[in-house]
């Protein structure tokens, strides 16, 4: 049996550094607040649990179904991870599925690794805890279907994140890479709502209380219920107005600076030895400068450090 | 002699309500090695659990229980709950729960790590419990490329290294092939410490522990030495064992 | 059975193996973000930091193809770039007809298109040198020294760990799901949602082991001391070597961004 990827792991190189930083920015907050938050509704058994969970997504994602002209389908997670297990011990999983599937299986890369951390695992676990908090108080059928809609919701948006991401690195055109991206994962997301739901379906007959009121499932605050709604009325209103107004969305990315003209600018944070939010001013060279003393700096201490050891 | 264990009355039902224990009564001498024997879901691994308050100490699974357990004449309480888990060392049944670290050395390390002892003397206990399973060479492998009979050794010496004073072994011989039961049954011979050791391994029990103790359903249903508990085949066939 | 699939370790003795793990992580981000950083068409550098890899290979006694072999995994991504070679404006290198459309690939477009291929690429050779030459525990080490909060580290140490328990149980799932339906006649049997079904069926049966197995694992952890505080052991130190080879790292990397820009 093989190890099979999910097809949104961005490598390296696809994205531009100042998308990808943003990216990681975006993660880290969100998931320091996670560390902090997920230890009151785990308690102390939460270092086993989060560290079992994390393998059972893994190796859930290799579970496959044969769909049809040899290709198959298969789990992402994120929202059955944030739906049985709360929603910040859900993007912990999620994070740490990620990474290792990055350092150890070169599956998504590591500079965009806060980019992959984003899609696969804060935006998934948002959406699907969030809408299916909504239903928690409604019956099974109601909390089984609701749970299948934010499955594929999750998978829709990991994908518009990640095509987003991508235009804005200069790496695809908005018109064909969001029709693209989403339509592939309108399908591979019915996969994913399908698996989703057969398993809470059995969890739900098996150890009910697992998701019952006292379980870390049933604590995530209100607040999630906001984020995740917010988050797919992006999806569902973002989308078709990307693929039929692209200019519009361009038009704003340039002036909040991110596009310069023709693509050229993002990627290179000191090209010609000039910081380009800065322009070409003297300034710029100078803090460019700046930046290469600091490297040749860290370089001298590392070299007398080592001669140091060496007595 | 003094009871290093001694355990009196023990009640314990788990969240379903249905009891586990209902009432188990016994005392070990230092030095000794009991085996307990008993049909699947008798009980042991439940007693075991008790033994270094596990199951009392997790309010979520316990619905109601009472008894006591005292380890070297101290009673287990919440409080001593650190000295007594440091005392008796439990194995657990499968070995992959009971090694969950990426490296033998980690894991061999952790119980001396969280008694909170300094990292010279973790160094020194984790050499010492490797070199009394006989696991030397194997500081510096992975978990998980180990063979079952390897991994058994390394969960034993995973609690060795915290130098309890007695050894509780759930159902050590399941799953080995027969040199490395043969192994293990060396290693059990050699180990100068207290020992209780749950099993199905008749020959097990029959070659190595001088006393016995049969449970079923939740109860103590014989207690004597091994030789007359192997010759009554009443008792035997009455509980679902073997005779060897 | 093992779970051999998942080792990326290659167990050999070489002054790239011997490095500390720290020092192999870093000069890989280093690395990458050196790439991240070269412009399009940087023919040189790109072809210099081909050659550190190519030294880097080498000095891990692994062959100095090692890494070239392996690195083709982020090859389908390629074509999410795809759209480059048509969108930018350029000279016209190029014009075809596909399906409706009319495409011609532009200079530029060209440029960029090779260029986002070739930092992919360099980037996953030394991503893959990383884990063949510091074995994966290390590496966790390295991250926890790296100050990557110890709730991660760890979380990522239970999940290297029961990655192949979990795994070996996928896998007899699946086997169990294979010979079932060989002996009902049909390969894949009925439709697909009956598949999914039957998959996520599996899933939440291995969600219910896991879950019960974390209980376990947790009772094993409190029997040995666990109090809610977890201690972690760092077992490693710099030396000399350590720092020469990363300040010669940075150097070279350093000069691969000169070298990029000239
Ligand atoms: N975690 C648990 N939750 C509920 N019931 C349990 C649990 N573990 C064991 N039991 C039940 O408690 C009884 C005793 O089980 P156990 O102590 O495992 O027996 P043994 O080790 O002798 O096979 C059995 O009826 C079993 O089903
Ligand atoms: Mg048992």
């Amino acid at each position: 049996m093989q190890y099979s990827p999910a097809p949104l792991h961005i490598p390296d190189g696809f994205l531009s550094l100042v998308v990808s930083i943003i990216c990681w920015v975006i993660s880290a907050i969100t998931l320091s607040a996670a560390i902090a938050r997920s230890n009151k509704s785990l308690g102390e058994r939460q270092i086993p649990l989060m560290g079992v969970m994390a393998a059972f997504i893994f190796a859930a994602q290799m579970i496959n179904f044969p769909v049809a002209g040899g290709t198959s389908g298969h789990l992402l997670g994120g929202a059955l991870a944030a739906i049985t297990l709360g929603p910040w011990a859900g993007m912990l999983v999620m994070t740490a599925v990620i990474v290792v599937q990055a350092l150890l299986f070169q599956d998504g890369g590591l500079l965009v690794m806060g980019a992959n951390i984003l899609n696969m695992g804060l935006v998934t676990a948002a959406i699907g805890y969030g809408l299916y908090r909504a239903a928690a108080a409604g019956n099974r059928t109601l909390k089984l279907t609701v749970a299948g809609i934010a499955a594929w919701l999750s998978v829709m948006a990991a994908a518009l994140f990640t095509s987003l991401q991508l235009w804005l690195s200069g790496t695809s055109q908005l018109q064909i890479v969001i029709p693209a991206m989403l339509g592939v994962h309108a399908l591979i997301g019915l996969g994913e709502a399908l698996i989703t739901v057969a398993a809470l379906t059995l969890i739900l007959q098996t150890r009910p209380d697992l998701l019952g009121e006292n379980s870390a499932s049933a604590k995530g605050s209100r607040g999630w219920v906001v984020a995740g709604v917010l988050i797919s009325l992006a999806v569902v209103l973002l989308s078709p107005l990307a693929s039929a107004d692209p200019d519009g969305l361009e038009r704003v990315a340039e002036d909040l600076g991110f596009l310069g003209k023709g693509f050229s600018a993002p990627y290179q944070l000191i090209p010609d030895y000039t910081l380009p939010f800065l322009g070409q001013s003297n300034l710029s060279t100078v803090l460019a400068g700046l930046i290469g003393l600091i490297v040749v700096g860290a370089v001298i201490v590392l070299l007398g450090q080592g001669l140091r050891a060496k007595s | 002699m003094t009871n290093v264990l001694q355990v009196h009355d023990l009640h314990f039902s788990y969240h379903d309500g249905r009891p586990a224990l209902r009432g188990v009564s016994f005392a070990m001498c230092a030095g000794e090695k009991v085996a307990l024997v008993g049909p699947n879901g008798a009980g042991k691994s439940t007693l075991m659990l008790h033994l270094n308050g596990i199951l009392p100490d997790r309010p979520r699974d316990f619905v109601h229980g009472r008894g006591e357990v005292s380890v070297e004449e101290k009673r287990l309480t919440r409080d001593n709950l650190p000295v007594i888990r440091a005392l008796v060392g439990l194995v657990f049944q499968n070995p992959d729960d009971q090694l969950f670290s990426p490296t033998v050395f980690e894991d061999v390390a952790f119980g001396p790590l969280h008694m909170g002892l300094p990292m010279k003397e973790v160094e020194a206990r984790v050499e010492s419990a490797l070199e009394a399973v006989r696991m030397s060479g194997f500081r510096d492998r992975l978990s998980h490329h180990l063979s079952v009979g390897e991994k058994k050794r390394i969960a034993i010496a995973t609690v060795l290294s915290m130098k309890p004073q007695i050894l509780v072994l759930d159902e050590p011989s399941a799953g080995l092939d027969p040199r490395g039961r043969r192994t293990l049954i060396n290693l059990l011979r050699e180990l100068p410490i207290t020992m209780l050791v749950s099993t199905h391994d008749m020959k097990l029990v029959q070659e190595l522990f001088p006393r016995t103790i049969v449970m079923d359903e939740g109860q103590i249903v014989a207690d004597g030495q091994t030789r007359d508990i192997l010759e009554n085949e009443e008792l035997l066939t009455a509980h679902g064992l073997e005779k060897p | 059975m093992h779970f051999d699939a998942f080792d990326r370790y290659h167990e050999t003795n070489s002054f790239v193996h011997r490095l500390d793990p720290r020092i192999k992580v870093a000069v890989t981000v280093a690395f990458i973000l050196s790439n991240a950083l070269l412009p399009d068409g940087a023919w040189i550098a790109f072809g210099l930091s081909w050659m550190l890899l190519l030294f880097a290979n080498i000095f891990s006694n692994l062959g100095i193809a090692f890494t070239l072999k392996r690195s083709f995994v982020a090859l389908p991504f390629a074509l999410v770039a795809i759209t480059v070679l048509f969108s930018i404006p350029g000279n016209p290198l190029a014009s075809f007809h596909f399906l409706l459309w009319d495409l011609t690939i532009s200079d530029t477009g060209f440029l960029r298109f090779v260029s986002i291929l070739i930092r992919s690429w360099l980037s996953v050779q030394m991503a893959i040198l990383l884990v063949a030459t510091a074995r994966f525990p290390d590496i966790i080490h390295a991250l926890g020294h790296l100050r990557v909060p110890s709730i991660l580290t760890t979380i990522i140490a239970f999940l290297y760990r029961y990655l192949f328990v979990l795994g070996d149980e996928v896998f007899r799932l699946m086997r169990a799901r294979e010979a079932r339906s060989a002996a009902a006649g049909r390969r894949s049997g009925r439709s697909v949602v009956w598949r999914a079904n039957v998959a996520g069926h599996m899933a939440g049966q291995l969600f219910l082991r896991s879950y019960e197995r974390s209980d376990r694992v947790y009772n094993a952890m409190l029997a040995r001391g666990y109090a809610g505080h977890l201690e972690t052991i760092n077992p490693h130190e710099l030396r000399r070597r350590d720092y020469i080879t990363a300040a010669l790292a940075l150097l070279a990397i350093l000069f691969l961004q000169l070298a990029g820009r000239l």
